[in-house]
């Protein structure tokens, strides 16, 4: 993971509360594989829409998304976190967050701050009124600049950490194995193993046909 | 100390408490598996060179991305085959047991859990599906997950997470009949809303929920994640052992006596304290419909479409006007008014078999609406064949229902069941997000009993709006188990131990 400190990019408004994963992005582009390229799928339903903001110049490379409440609710989906950095995106703003969302986003390197509603507003108007304003984010001191104002953001202290070091989860947990270890040997017989398998006697499952018209 | 039941089984797992602001680290119980969140998390252990810690641990199933027809041909899109056979690799190289399309314990990974016996009190499970708080009606802590905390847990077995708040949701009284579970767990999402939950265990507690079968329970905690919250849970009790006995991977002989003494104890102490606390009145509620874009657009379906104009905040009067457009829905009008082109009774929320037997219970020897397509989707193989058991087959045939295999099917615009644009469905599902049953589809999350009501009006309905014959006994709709027929609906033949066709763990 890269590391982050300090990123400045174009800001993008976006007006809309509840912005579920399904919206970032919709469920037919989670086919795919791969970890990467899924920069087209990226918010797929609203980017026909000519009106939509990503569809505007002054705002089509953007990078720091500034968001309505509750963004990224509903499934636990990472591709929507894929989608926003594979577009472009190093950071989201919003004054509330989905768990999910925020978690997956701490493990990709993309940075979720809790901004207050009210600074929120402040944001979208400067953005509003000379699109293409460039924001700061500042991840050290927690700070938001964009034009004339500076408005600080919430992140929990070991994101941030994790963020700026750009370390990887699964090697920090790793280093704790002996701890795994000891409490593997102390847990109860009754918790279950999927192996060996056991399940009822197999049947044959008969096939669903389409209706006939 | 006194402890709510979370604090309690976040404690059992703790593999090492984080200081200072780290994270603690927590050993998982049980990790399920499906085809569309984990290939990528497995790429990652390839590119890493780790092995999976635990495959007994570990299990796979095929739901969101499968037919639910012709289930026996090859996938025809491509892209998705490509993702389920590259599941079955993934199986088959790392050594985890999958139940794959065709195989009779494939279905909907929260059924599939549970119904095996899998699924049991005071366990860690997680997914990467964020409906895994189903797993919560058990009385474990149970939560959706990312593809990297899958590679994570694949790893390592654990995952570092920061503590949850609790908070205690007690409803109270008793259904009214003609209401179930789905209910409530709309009427507690309106009330608190969407993002009410963030950053909360809920916990289920009070009259009525301890009345509630494990399939309601399930279907409450389920959408629990509706609420904002990652998890939901009930304390077990007798209807959770009872539910468990006899299943395949229940623990015998002394283990279960040992597992119920201990999952006796877990309940939240009574002076604990709950970071917030909700309490509802059962006895109040009436049959949710959502009409809106999110889970918390919900009304009692004797109400009227809201009008905009009337909401005072700011922010949720936009979202109502998008809302009302999405849906193509005039403000005023009567929920009861709406007409719906498709009604979907199935998915993880409410596709189990007591769901089935009261839908079959309201449209037996009655007739479809005219115009109206009907899927009825099974959770599982399994239930689909204890369905087929039951006779409960012919009657949705009869009906001029489709009787489908076993998926995620309708719930999500992923498999070929899907809504087409502008078309309207009455969904026993849990999500109505724009797009979320098929581009341009617009969803109404109802229970099962209004899914029923509906399919035969073609609008809106609930039972009050059907003339019932009077030897409907509408009491066993509240999820009580029906004469004759076993709570959990299996036929509780001994389980059989079956060798798989792959590498099993070192012992």
């Amino acid at each position: 993971m890269e590391k982050f400190t300090v990123h400045t990019g174009v800001g993008v408004p976006l007006r809309r509360s509840n912005v579920d994963t399904d919206q970032i992005i919709p469920a037919v582009y989670l086919k795919r594989i791969t970890r990467t390229g899924f920069e087209d799928a990226l918010f797929a339903a609203w980017r026909g829409d000519p009106a939509f903001v990503l569809n505007q110049d002054a705002y089509r490379s953007g990078s720091v998304l500034v968001a309505g409440p509750d963004f990224g609710t509903g499934s636990s989906r990472e591709h929507a976190v894929w989608a926003l950095k594979d577009y472009g995106f190093k950071v989201v703003l919003a004054s509330r967050f989905a768990d999910i969302f925020r978690g997956n986003s701490g493990k990709q390197g993309l940075v979720a701050g809790v901004v207050a509603q009210e600074d929120i507003e402040l944001l979208w108007k400067i953005l509003e009124a000379n699109p293409g304003t460039e924001v700061t984010v500042d991840l050290e001191n927690r700070t938001v600049h964009a034009d004339d104002i500076t408005v600080p953001f919430q992140i929990d202290d070991y994101t941030r950490w994790r963020l700026m070091e750009g370390l990887d989860d699964i090697g920090l947990t790793l280093q704790k194995e002996d701890a795994i270890t000891e409490y593997e040997a102390k847990r109860e017989a009754w918790r279950p193993k999927t192996l060996p398998a056991k399940h009822w006697a197999k049947v044959d499952i008969e096939p669903a046909r389409p209706a006939q018209v | 100390m006194a402890g709510t039941l979370a604090e309690k089984v976040w404690d059992a797992h703790l593999v090492r408490h984080g200081a200072n602001g780290e994270p603690d680290l927590l050993y998982i119980d049980l990790h399920l598996l499906h085809e569309v969140t984990s290939p990528q998390a497995f790429e990652g252990l390839r590119l890493a060179g780790r092995p999976v810690r635990r495959p007994d641990l570990t299990i796979a199933t095929e739901d969101h991305n499968t037919p639910t027809l012709d289930i026996d041909l090859p996938i025809a899109d491509s892209t998705s085959r490509t993702q389920i056979d590259k599941l079955r690799e993934n199986a088959r190289e790392f050594g985890i047991r999958i139940h794959s399309l065709g195989d009779s314990d494939q279905g909907i990974v929260h059924q599939v859990g549970p119904q095996l016996g899998l699924t049991m009190p005071g366990l860690t499970v997680v997914c990467g599906d964020s409906h895994t708080s189903t797993h919560g009606a058990f009385g474990g802590l149970a939560f959706g997950i990312g593809t990297s905390e899958v590679e994570h847990v694949l790893a390592t077995q654990t995952l570092p997470l920061q503590p949850f708040k609790t908070m205690a949701i007690t409803v109270d009284g008793e259904l009214p009949p003609g209401t179930t579970s789905k209910d409530i767990i709309l009427a507690i999402i309106a009330k608190i809303g969407t993002g009410g939950g963030q950053g909360y265990v809920l916990e289920y507690r009070g009259e009525a929920i301890r009345r509630l079968s494990m399939e309601a329970r399930m279907t409450i905690c389920n959408m629990s994640i509706e609420a904002g919250a990652r998890a939901g849970m009930i304390a077990p009790d007798q209807t959770t052992f009872d539910y468990l006995k006899g299943r395949p991977h229940a623990p015998e002989g002394e283990d279960w006596d040992a597992a119920v003494e201990y999952w006796k104890t877990l309940k939240s102490d009574d002076d604990a304290v709950f970071d917030a606390e909700v309490v509802l009145k059962a006895s109040d509620l009436e049959p949710f419909v959502t009409w809106g874009t999110n889970p918390g657009q919900g009304l009692p379906i004797s109400a009227n479409v809201p009008v905009p104009a009337e909401i005072a905040d700011a922010n949720e009067r936009v979202a109502a006007e998008r809302a009302l457009e999405y849906m193509g829905l005039e403000p005023g009008v009567p929920l009861r008014d709406i007409k719906v082109d498709t009604v979907f009774m199935g998915s993880c929320t409410n596709g189990r078999i007591e769901d089935l037997r009261s839908i079959a219970k309201v449209l037996k020897g009655r007739e479809k609406a005219k115009d109206v397509r009907v899927l009825v989707v099974p959770a599982s193989a399994r239930v689909r064949l204890q369905a087929e058991a039951e006779g409960l087959d012919v009657i949705f045939k009869e009906f001029g229902a489709e009787w489908r295999n076993a998926g995620c099917s309708m719930c999500l615009g992923m498999n070929p069941d899907q809504l087409a644009p502008g078309e309207r469905s009455a969904s026993t599902s849990n999500r109505n997000f724009e797009g979320r049953q098929g581009k341009g589809g617009r969803t109404h999350l109802v229970s099962p009993l209004v899914a029923a009501a509906t399919a035969i009006r073609g609008t809106l309905s609930s039972l009050a709006d059907l003339d019932l014959p009077d030897d409907v006994d509408l009491t066993t709709f509240d999820g009580s188990p029906l004469d004759g027929v076993g709570a959990s609906g299996f036929d509780g033949s001994a389980p059989v131990f079956v060798d798989l066709p792959f590498a099993k763990p070192a012992a």
